[in-house]
Order: structure tokens, then C-alpha cells, then sequence
């Protein structure tokens, strides 16, 4: 029943203008499974994600699903198989939450049709999962940032499809939201098995969340793995330039990385 | 539960198509009534019947002369300019996404002009060649403002204020030019200034027809893709929009209509600039503004001729009328654009 994909990165360089972000980074990602790509700022995981979702394109190296080169598949074809949500979408002016979400239909529409059948249970179903069917008339200029977030997000599943990236989607949100916000998504990929790809900010809560860990600095892939294997304070020293001790997180039993700064050092004290 | 929801999106689209497809009539309506007062109005006043004969092809004493030779074309010029001039500003501000970023301001219509004026009195050239060189200095123009606005990081802002000043030094090239043409009077300078549509014939019209025909199918075809660009290059990317060639396809769309519009009229004042914000304040959000644009485009022509004709005890070419309706709302918008504080 759940579709699988294969798609993979093969010696990906990748930048902006003159500059190169990514160095020959090689990865496959896991089908099927919740996959975050963690780093500091400017380690190049946004670029990678970019990348893998032709948003860049790569200066040497492939990008491929099912062993397909990217570059060949047609837009709208790939589309139907693979989403994105950007960092910062930009919001119509005026328009309603139901509207908005059908845009995440365009793939599956033909030239110069109207909505079909089809297309509104695809919006009534993202909007449903999403928790927003109350805000389906409303205008989305009057929903909060949280709220909105949910809108871009079922615009995306609007789409329905099996590969699903999404680039820092709990910035800006309160801690409630995020948490909210990535059950969600584990909901979305528990039930209809989608492959998820995110860059996440919070280590703690990556741990949690990742079937699978995409560990970069400088633009290169340092380690990758689940997260109880990969996440040591010895990894977090390396990658982040951070001292820290990792725990056992006491709700989900994954890694948790307890940061040390020059204060508060209790370990420090007692011995 | 789920089919409730299917059930309040599709009454609420059903709701919204209905007030687009009914506003949409009444511009039309609006715009056909204008196009007809066009015919009657003038001099002499001329019954509804005596017009249909003269455009059946009948002789009528007078009529023939007035209406089939001087207000006809004078419609047909207006109708098809301010159709290219609403469209074509609508494709530009929606693609941008900003009502300043459009062919008035960011002087792709003075492009056009300063081309077609330079044919005309340095070159003496034929109407074919000014057409096609006002298309080449509109997209010229654009070109030309793409490449200085490029710098590390694209911004529409840059884009704007630099389109802003290009326009004002091919305002100054189009008034030389008019100071050492010499037997170009003062009614040739306003037309290549702000837009006139006195002396139109159906010969100089016909490229301007014929683009306008032709390539507003292919602006429609690209409607959708246009609303996808509205999220943003990376969310319409990853909706499987081809950015970068559906972009390149409207900028030559409308630069060609609205070039050649140019060519025929002058470039109208602020009819593209105002066109497509209207047109969206009308008919609402959710349904292609394209064609709403293009009629609100018509009806602000026609009506701004008729007013310039007929108002005022002298008689004023059309762009000067557009132009004073235009700049009370550019005005708005830069005092809107200053108090949020982002271009």
C-alpha cells in the first residue's frame, strides 16, 4: 500500500553565485521514515534540502529519485511525487485558508479546469488533518502564526505526495506549536507512510522526532544514522563547537543534549 | 464531516465565481456602452442606426466621413490600448508583487516611446518600423533594468527605483527629441508624453490588433501559473511551476502588448498602473484577474477620452485626464509604502 521511492544525492556541490555551500555530499534518503537534517547556522543544510528539491541547482553532482536525474523528470510530474515547503512562503493578499490550500492542487489539474471532485477531498482531507477545517472561509490574514503555519502545511499535503520536505517548518513558533506541529507530521507519516525531509533547529526535539539523523558542518555530511546511535557529545562538540552532556530524554527515551556553558556547571562543582 | 468541509469550500468558490463572472459582465457591458458612446459623440451627435449602417458598410451623408473615418479607429485605438495597457500592467504587479512595479513607473512604456520618437523624427521612418521599434526599446528597457537591479541578491525594491530613474532619463530623451524635431508641435509631444489617441487610423492599428490577439490567449493559458508565482519562486517551484520559462513567457507577452500599444497611442498615464488594482478591488480574490484587468484597462481610456473630449470647454488628450485620476493613488501607495516601511 505505501509507496516507496529511492532518492538519492551523489557527490552534490551546490552554492549561491561564486560561492560553494555543499561539498560533494552523497546521502539516501530512507524511504518512508522522518528524516532531519541538523548542523550550525550555515553548515549548509538549508542549501541541501534546496537542492535535493531542485530549488538549486547543483554546480557538480546528481540528485535522483528512483534513479531518475532530477533535471529530467517534468515539473508537474515530479511535483505530484514531490513537496516542499519553502522557509518563508509568501501569503496572496485576501485570500481564504480553503482557496490557499487548493493551490497545493496545481500539479494534479489540467490546463484551464476548475476544481475537481478529487480536489476538494484532497483540501478537506489536508485541512482535516491539519486541524483548520474551522478557518476553511476565513481570510488568512486574520490567523496567527501557528495557525498559518498549519495552512502552508496542508497546502503541501494538498498536493498529496509521497515525498515530503520542509524547511524549518517550528520557526517562529512558540514551543506548543512546534510540538504540535511535528506530531502532526508524524501523524501524516505514521498513517499514509510519507517520506518526511526537514531541517529542524532544535536538536532536542530532532532527536525525538528522526527515524534518521543528516548531520552537516561546512558543508559537508559528518554522520548520519538514528538518532540514538549518531547523537554523542563528542558528535555535538565536533559539529555545533559545543560542550554538552547527552541524556536520556525522560518522556520519549531518546538522546537529549544538555548544553555546558562556562556557568552553571554542577558536574564541574562536584568533582 | 469531511464532505461538510468539501461542502463550505465549494458554496464558498461557487459564491466567489458567481461575483467574479458578474462583475466581470458588467466591465464588459460598461465597456461596450462606452465603446458605442465613442461612436455617437462628437460633433454631431449621431443616432444609434445611422452608426450600425455606417459599420455595415452603408453610405450615410456625414456620418460615413465622421464616424467610419475618425471615431471608429479612435475606439478601436482606445479599446485595444487600454486592454494591452490593463493587462499587461495586471501581469507585471502580480508577478512582482507590487502594485509600483509596473510598465508606467518603471519606465518600459517611456522605453517604447523614446524608441518609436527617435524612428519618427530622427530616422523618418515607416509606421511598420516604429512598431517594431518600440517592442525593442520596451524590451530593451526591461532588460536593461533586470541586469542593474541584479546585484548578490535579487530585490524588487532595487528593481523599482531603478526602473524609476531610467524612466526619468528616457523622459528626458523623448522631450529632446521633440525640441529638434521641428515640425512637431505641441499635440505630438503630449501624445509621446502622456498618451493621446487623436489622429489613430486603422492602417497604424493593425500590429497592435493582431499582437493583442494573439497573445492574450497565451497570457490566459499561463493564469494559473501566474497565481502559483504569487507564493513565492520556491513555493511555486515546488508546486511544478517552470519559474524561470513561464516568467520569461509573460514578460514577453505583455512588454509586446504593451509596446505596441504604446506605438499606436503613446503610453496612456497610469492606466497600467491602476488597471489591475481595481479590477482585483472589484471582482475579489480566488478567480484570474486577467481579463477584469484588461476591461477595467478599456473603460478607463474610453471614459478619460470621452471626459477629455467633452467636459472641459478646451479639449484634453486622453493621458492627461488618466494622469490626473492616476496620480492621486500613486500618491496613496507611497504614503501606504512609507508608513510600512518597505518598498
Amino acid at each position: 500500500m505505501k509507496p516507496t521511492h529511492t532518492f538519492q544525492t551523489e557527490g552534490v556541490t551546490a552554492g549561491y553565485d561564486s560561492q560553494t555551500i555543499l561539498q560533494e555530499v552523497s546521502i539516501s534518503i530512507p524511504s518512508n521514515k522522518i528524516s532531519i537534517i541538523i548542523g550550525a547556522n550555515g553548515c549548509g543544510k538549508s542549501t541541501l534540502l534546496k537542492t535535493m528539491a531542485r530549488l538549486i541547482k547543483p554546480i557538480a553532482g546528481k540528485v535522483t529519485l528512483d534513479g531518475k536525474p532530477m533535471n529530467k523528470i517534468p515539473p508537474k510530474q515530479l511535483a505530484r511525487v514531490l513537496g516542499l515547503l519553502p522557509q518563508s512562503p509568501i501569503v496572496p493578499e485576501g485570500i481564504t485558508v480553503g482557496d490557499l490550500v487548493g493551490r497545493g492542487r496545481y500539479p494534479h489539474q489540467t490546463f484551464l479546469k476548475g476544481w475537481s471532485k478529487k480536489d476538494y477531498e484532497a483540501v478537506a482531507d489536508a485541512m482535516e488533518m491539519m486541524n483548520i477545517t474551522e478557518f476553511a472561509e476565513r481570510n488568512i490574514d486574520e490567523l496567527s502564526g501557528g495557525q498559518r503555519q498549519r495552512v502552508w502545511i496542508a497546502m503541501a499535503l494538498a498536493q498529496q505526495t509521497e515525498i515530503l520536505f520542509l524547511d524549518e517548518p517550528t520557526t517562529y513558533l512558540d514551543i506548543t506549536y512546534q510540538v504540535e506541529i511535528l506530531d502532526l507530521l508524524t501523524d501524516l507519516n505514521r498513517k499514509r507512510g510519507t517520506t518526511i525531509v526537514m531541517v529542524l533547529h532544535d536538536i532536542n526535539l530532532s532527536a525525538r522526532y528522526a527515524d534518521y539523523i543528516f548531520a552537516l558542518q561546512k558543508g559537508k555530511l559528518v554522520t548520519a544514522g538514528e538518532p540514538s546511535k549518531v547523537i554523542t557529545s563528542k558528535m555535538i562538540e565536533d559539529i555545533f563547537g559545543l560542550q554538552c552532556t547527552v541524556i536520556k530524554d525522560p518522556v520519549s527515551g531518546s538522546p537529549s543534549v544538555v548544553p555546558i556553558g562556562r556557568y552553571h556547571n554542577k558536574m564541574k562543582m562536584y568533582s | 464531516m469531511k464532505n461538510n468541509i468539501s461542502n463550505l469550500i465549494f458554496v464558498g468558490r461557487t459564491k466567489r465565481r458567481r461575483r467574479y463572472i458578474l462583475v466581470t459582465s458588467f466591465l464588459a457591458l460598461i465597456a461596450f456602452a462606452l465603446s458605442w458612446t465613442m461612436l455617437m459623440l462628437g460633433n454631431t451627435i449621431y443616432p444609434v442606426q445611422d452608426v450600425v449602417r455606417v459599420l455595415l458598410g452603408e453610405e450615410v451623408q456625414g456620418a460615413s466621413f465622421a464616424v467610419g473615418t475618425i471615431r471608429f479607429p479612435r475606439m478601436v485605438a482606445g479599446v485595444f490600448a487600454g486592454f494591452a495597457f490593463g493587462v499587461g500592467g495586471h501581469i507585471f504587479q502580480t508577478m512582482l508583487r507590487n502594485p509600483l512595479a509596473n510598465p508606467n513607473v518603471i519606465g518600459i512604456t517611456a522605453g517604447s516611446s523614446a524608441a518609436a520618437v527617435f524612428c519618427i523624427i530622427v530616422l523618418q521612418a515607416s509606421n511598420m518600423v516604429v512598431s517594431i521599434a518600440s517592442v525593442f526599446g520596451g524590451l530593451a528597457t526591461v532588460i536593461v533594468i533586470f541586469l542593474l537591479s541584479k546585484g548578490s541578491s535579487f530585490s524588487i525594491g532595487r528593481l523599482i527605483l531603478i526602473g524609476i530613474g531610467i524612466q526619468a532619463m528616457l523622459n528626458a530623451v523623448i522631450s529632446y527629441l521633440l525640441l529638434i524635431g521641428k515640425h512637431h508641435d505641441i499635440p505630438t509631444a503630449m501624445r509621446w508624453l502622456s498618451g493621446s489617441l487623436n489622429g489613430a487610423n486603422m492602417e497604424n492599428l493593425s500590429p497592435l490588433i493582431i499582437t493583442v490577439l494573439l497573445f492574450t490567449p497565451i497570457i490566459m493559458a499561463l493564469g494559473k501559473q501566474l497565481d502559483m508565482l504569487e507564493l513565492g519562486e520556491q513555493a511555486a517551484t515546488s508546486l511544478g511551476v517552470d519559474t524561470n520559462k513561464t516568467r520569461l513567457a509573460l514578460i514577453v507577452s505583455s512588454v509586446l502588448i504593451i509596446s505596441l500599444a504604446t506605438a499606436s497611442t503613446g503610453p496612456i498615464a497610469f492606466v497600467a498602473f491602476l488597471s489591475g488594482p481595481i479590477a482585483k478591488r472589484l471582482v475579489g480574490v480566488g478567480f484570474s484577474t486577467i481579463i477584469p484587468a484588461g476591461l477595467v484597462g478599456i473603460i478607463l481610456v474610453l471614459a478619460s477620452d470621452l471626459i477629455g473630449q467633452f467636459a472641459f470647454v478646451a479639449r484634453y488628450p486622453v493621458g492627461v485626464i488618466t494622469g490626473i485620476l492616476g496620480a492621486p493613488y500613486l500618491i496613496y501607495l507611497l504614503i501606504r509604502i512609507n508608513r510600512k516601511g518597505d518598498l
